[in-house]
């Protein structure tokens, strides 16, 4: 056992764990974090899309030397069947203005500069470390961690866990439950590098301009998932995910969808004579507000994907990771500061300030959401992608058809597939887990 | 004990790409490791510290990034670790490369005790030249033992060392007297996982940065690439094969005779000699 104790070892380097040990050492806290990977970002896997605000209140000047790649300009949606996708499409050049909103970024190289700016603020960051469990004293109160190394049992007032979304430390200990299949979506992610001028000619982009495609429908194969193509400056990063449970009842193959996905006409143009350099998978947590296990005990606080902390609507993980990595560090700090103990109660301050932040909000919000789109799926992601396809193809289509009967044929369509009480119902259903 | 293990920061291989029109090595985002063939020279140096005491000095030379693979070393459990960076030092060849470094153990034998043993691995994986341990040897007039595949028996009193040495004959029982350079072939042992102590000590150890002055150069002519008598003319891709393998349909023949007759077919010639030689039995 290391005879030196920290005031937090922090689990973890990925946003979450990141944030957390970045404001826990700029208030002058002795941090210990570990990372099982190579270095901080060599395991992490997102899109990924980087929302400045959620950065800006940890490191306010990251522009100046964080490794962005392009910030967004549009943000396309797509509603897919096999042949054909009916898009929304928003596009602003507000968004090129001083201090863009939205970037999209490369983890492997962000997840770095993110951690050279911890260990500048003055944690201690061991990487090629795996905490194999955490270390309980006889009251079942978190001191520390167990690690893979020799002699490798360090202890510390409090235990952030960041380990991410299948992080076993948590469940091993009993501290929550492993997130269930329903709660989990698989995604699979290819980066195609392209030539810069080939990239922002196909997605019509100048300079640093970048551009998201959310993509759903028929791709996912009546399965809860959803597409994404983001434009970085040398490549695209592309792919699909669905939930676990849909993956198991389905026996669909994730790498089988992204094939799918890419040999679709509306996406084969953009990656067309791409070299694919890299291929990922990683587990997203999808369950939202109603997955969100207990979030701080005796001695530890669980923060970022491993609290389940993923904004699946909105496609938004990393800034949660990173705010609720930030609020930890600062209740912490709090209770450090009156000189209390790490226990149960004064933790309960991390919770308490989480609930008041975007976070838990944007999560309660569409608490219901999760659940809908999940045993609806057939519906949301086969039925309707198809049936609105056909209305659209029908409705641009001149073909010497009087358009009431055009409107008329859409509709019957419609009701045929779901019925009245159906669409209704739908709608209804849709509406409330909306709101 | 003293021992130096000179170590070098390099792309790794695996993942290192040509430019497809420059034809010249890519390095931006190539991930840097330790030089493999290091790694048996710092393990070996390791084991022999724990056994007999002492303390172990690791040494690159290399840009500011360089002290990374320093780090690591020192989370192996390193003692003490040296970077020798200066942008005199950049562009060196195996003679200039070896220059820097003999001054700079010899600084190291000034500053931290004499080195009884240093350690190189047997070549890099960039340069594969297996110059440069051989050139320390020599510029500070050590007895050297290359391509060792294993240490034997050290006797402190009597100041030798046993060491495997492996030769295209066989394998080389030497025993020579300290101190001595040893460059460590691949293979019979494999580098530790650092204790925890040792990893939260290379967590935070302060690297010990030298210029070429700090070092005590006293020709700065003979560093970097003024010192490099080696000029890299053109680096190239081989080109890609053009010929694809051919695809033998068997038919109802067996597989060896498919493959005789289509050998025969490409070659004419063969067939008769081989009849020819075959008559002469």
């Amino acid at each position: 056992m290391i005879e030196e104790r920290f005031d937090a070892i922090v689990v973890g380097a990925g946003m979450a764990g990141n944030a957390a040990a970045l404001t826990l050492a700029q208030r002058g806290l002795k941090v210990l974090q570990l990372e099982r990977g190579e270095y901080s970002g060599s395991k992490n896997v997102q899109g990924a899309i980087l929302y400045a605000d959620m950065l800006e209140k940890l490191i306010p000047d990251f522009r100046e030397d964080a490794p962005l790649e392009r910030h967004l300009v549009e943000q396309r949606f797509w509603m897919m069947d096999d042949r054909a996708h009916v898009g929304l499409h928003y596009r602003s050049d507000d968004f090129n203005e001083e201090r863009p909103n939205r970037y999209t970024i490369i983890r492997a190289q962000f997840d770095k500069w993110f951690s050279s700016k911890v260990r500048e603020a003055g944690a201690t960051v061991l990487c090629e470390t795996t905490v194999t469990e955490l270390a309980q004293d006889a009251y079942g109160r978190v001191i520390g961690v167990r690690t893979d190394r020799h002699d490798g049992e360090v202890h510390a007032d409090v235990v952030v866990l960041a380990e991410g979304v299948n992080g076993l430390l948590g469940t091993r200990a009993d501290l929550r439950e492993r997130p269930k299949p329903d709660n989990v979506a698989l995604a699979v992610k290819e980066m195609h590098f392209l030539p810069r001028e080939t990239i922002e000619a196909r997605f019509n982009l100048k300079g640093d301009e970048g551009t998201v495609i959310e993509a759903a429908g028929t791709i996912s194969r009546g399965m809860t998932g959803m597409g994404f193509i983001y434009a970085n400056k040398e490549c695209v990063s592309l792919g699909i995910g669905c939930l676990v449970a849909d993956f198991q009842k389905t026996g669909e193959t994730p790498y089988g969808l992204l094939e799918r996905f890419k040999s679709h006409p509306s996406v084969a143009p953009l990656i067309e004579g791409s070299e694919v350099k890299e291929y990922s998978a990683h587990l997203i947590p999808e369950g939202g507000y109603n997955a969100i296990p207990q979030l701080y005990g005796e001695g530890w606080v669980v923060v970022g994907d491993a609290a389940q902390l993923n904004n699946a609507i909105h496609r938004e993980g990393s800034n949660l990771a990173m705010t609720s990595g930030r609020i930890a560090a600062e209740a912490i700090f709090q209770v450090k500061s009156r000189k209390d103990p790490m226990t149960k109660e004064n933790l309960s301050l991390y919770k308490k300030m989480l609930d008041d932040s975007f976070v838990i909000k944007d999560l309660k919000k569409y608490k219901d959401m999760p659940q809908l789109l999940h045993i609806q799926s057939q519906n949301f992601f086969l039925t309707y992608p198809q049936l609105v396809s056909k209305a659209m193809q029908s409705f641009v289509r001149v073909d010497g058809t009087p358009k009431t009967e055009k409107e008329k044929t859409t509709l019957r369509s419609f009701v045929k597939a779901r019925s009245w009480t159906g669409l209704f119902g739908d709608a209804y259903r849709f509406a409330r887990a909306w709101r | 004990m003293h021992i130096v293990v000179c170590i070098k920061q390099v792309p790794d291989s695996a993942q290192i790409r040509v430019h497809p029109v420059t034809n010249t090595i890519m390095r931006q985002g190539v991930p840097t490791i330790i030089n493999p063939y290091d790694l048996f020279a710092l393990e070996a140096a390791l084991e022999l510290r724990d056994k007999f005491g002492g303390e172990v000095t690791v040494l690159t030379m290399g840009p500011p990034s360089a002290e990374d693979s320093l780090r690591k070393a020192l989370t192996f459990g390193a003692d003490r670790a040296v970077l020798l960076t200066d942008r005199f030092f950049a562009g060196a060849d195996t003679l200039a490369t070896t220059y820097a470094l003999a001054t700079a153990i010899r600084k190291i034998g000034d500053t931290y005790g004499a080195p009884d043993i240093i350690f190189t691995g047997k070549q890099t994986i960039d340069g594969d030249t297996a110059q440069v341990g051989p050139g320390i040897a020599k510029r500070l007039d050590l007895l050297q033992l290359t391509y060792v595949a294993r240490i034997g028996a050290l006797d402190l009193d009597a100041r030798t060392i046993e060491a495997e040495r492996r030769s295209e004959g066989g394998v080389q029982i030497l025993r020579t007297r300290l101190p001595c350079l040893i460059t460590m072939l691949e293979a019979t042992n494999e580098i530790r996982r650092g204790a925890m102590k040792d990893a939260l000590r290379a967590a935070r150890a302060t690297i010990v940065k030298w210029s070429a002055q700090d070092a005590g150069v006293e020709d700065i002519a003979k560093c970097g690439l003024r010192g490099s008598p080696t000029i890299v003319k053109k680096v190239f891709a081989p080109p890609p094969r053009a010929e694809k393998a051919a695809l033998i349909d068997f038919g109802s023949r067996s597989p060896a005779e498919a493959l005789i007759e289509d050998i025969f077919k490409r070659q004419p010639k063969l067939e008769a000699e081989l009849v020819t030689l075959a008559r002469g039995f």
